[in-house]
């Protein structure tokens, strides 16, 4: 290849180009449209990969249904709490994903509290015990059984079956949920990480069936619920259940307690 | 072959048999992105469509006029190895400038498909279209009615997707298969189902 083929080459995309510039840039100015300026705001912090995760057509498209107010701030996948948040800021509202939770297993009935009708020698796997009879070996058809699905479904490392029951490791919990949804008996619950008081039960069993198949059971004897201060706890099919949007964290219920369940 | 006999053969053969997504294979991005709802698909499928005619018309124009112009032919410079970048240069530019030009000029078209203009600006659909025109060794004409017709099968293609895709919201995927996996499993058994029309021209 000659050299004037090269230098004529390099001319005409350069000359191609510049054109382009200029006819762009005039043209911007010509037809220039006056848009909210929150829009523009929004689209500059949102990532522009225009992926459409979000559900729109593109990042304007979302950043168009946000000023608009069809969106939440925090609908973009990519960007997460970070873009939310700055996109909270531009549009004056507080980002949601604000509180920080953990899963809580609502048992304390470990292997010494809790009783056992037999010894089962199967299969580990909470999901099986559908099949044996009375639910599992434990005398409770409500508590945590202990076999690690919970665990097996943590990608975390962050939930362990200690003492026969599961116990979270709030420090490396990153409530993603796979827990609370693996749990066939449906015990585990995304708590807000400063929550001071919950109650460590879920039987809906009368206080006399409680009594007999686990100390530390909740028994619904009202006590917690008759002295809370601010309204928080209610007893319903037997189980004491706080309201952690009420809770002032004074303590009492804990306290009040006969069976000492409430944390 | 009468000329329109020759331009209906190529509208036919790139809008069904030769489909630009099922059997060609260019623009997935968009027919797996924008495919959610029908509403959405179809805007997108019109604003390829629009983009797409104007674009291998501009493209024409530039790769006769100036890429292989006899001037630069006859004194043995061949400019043609160059069509990709300067095609690239040439639809990225336009696309903006059609965004901006509805956005003024006609609101309401731009709000019905102006969303989805930038994200057509690269997509190798249109440069596929361009770059195809040369291969194929089309005139002008054939050209753009070839970019249309391509473009028409693009929309028929994201528009069967997205209906698709709206009943398999409520079919019981097996959890692994859940979200793109099905959708590529669609999309590969639409595209066995578009192989029915090959050797029908």
């Amino acid at each position: 290849m000659s050299i004037v083929a090269i230098i004529v080459a390099a001319l005409i995309v350069g000359c191609v180009g510049i054109i382009l510039g200029f006819f762009l840039g005039i043209s911007g100015e010509k037809f220039k449209v006056e848009v909210d300026p929150r829009e523009e705001a929004v689209l500059d912090v949102l990532p522009g990969n225009n992926c459409g995760g979000c559900g729109y057509a593109g990042c304007s498209g979302l950043a168009a249904a946000i000023v608009k107010g069809e969106a939440p701030v925090g609908q973009c996948p990519v960007g997460g709490d970070p873009v939310a948040a700055k996109v909270g800021e531009i549009m004056g509202v507080a980002a949601e994903a604000g509180v920080k939770k953990v899963a809580f297993v609502k048992c304390a009935g470990t292997c010494e509290k809790a009783n056992r009708d037999y010894d089962y020698m199967g299969i580990e796997d909470c999901a099986a015990m559908a099949f044996v009879p009375n639910g599992g070996p434990k005398s409770c058809n409500y508590g945590c059984l202990g076999y690690g699905t919970c665990v097996k479904a943590c990608p975390f490392d962050s939930i362990h079956i200690i003492d026969g029951i599961a116990k979270v490791d709030e420090k490396t919990c990153k409530a993603c949920g796979k827990c609370v949804e693996a749990c066939p008996k449906h015990l585990i619950e995304l708590v807000p990480y400063e929550a001071m008081h919950l109650v460590q039960c879920s039987s809906k069993d009368k206080g006399k069936d409680v009594m007999s198949a686990c100390s530390v059971g909740c028994i619904a004897c009202h006590l917690c619920e008759k002295n809370c201060p601010s309204d928080a706890i209610h007893v319903t099919d037997n189980i004491a259940y706080i309201d952690q949007t009420k809770c002032t964290g004074c303590g009492i219920c804990a306290e009040k307690c006969p069976k000492k369940i409430i944390l | 072959m009468s000329t329109l006999a020759s331009l209906l053969l190529i509208a036919v053969g790139s809008a069904i048999v030769n489909n630009v997504v099922l059997s060609q294979f260019l623009g997935i991005c968009p027919f797996l992105g924008v495919s959610k709802n029908t509403k959405t698909a179809a805007g997108m499928g019109g604003a390829v469509i629009f983009v797409i005619t104007i674009s291998s018309l501009i493209t024409g124009i530039i790769y006769k006029f100036v890429l292989a112009n006899q001037f630069l032919l006859n004194r043995g410079i061949d400019l043609t190895y160059l069509k990709t970048i300067v095609f690239i240069l040439v639809i990225a530019a336009l696309v903006q400038f059609v965004e901006m030009f509805l956005k003024k000029q006609i609101p309401s078209l731009y709000q019905s498909l102006g969303v989805y203009l930038p994200l057509i600006t690269t997509n190798c659909a249109v440069l596929g279209v361009a770059l195809n025109c040369v291969t194929y060794e089309y005139n002008l004409l054939e050209g753009v009615v070839y970019g249309f017709a391509t473009a028409v099968g693009f929309f028929i293609a994201i528009v069967l997707m997205a209906g698709l895709r709206e009943r398999i919201e409520y079919n019981d995927v097996p959890k692994t298969f859940k979200g793109t996996a099905i959708v590529l499993i669609t999309a590969c058994l639409m595209s066995i189902a578009f192989m029915g029309f090959s050797g029908m021209i």
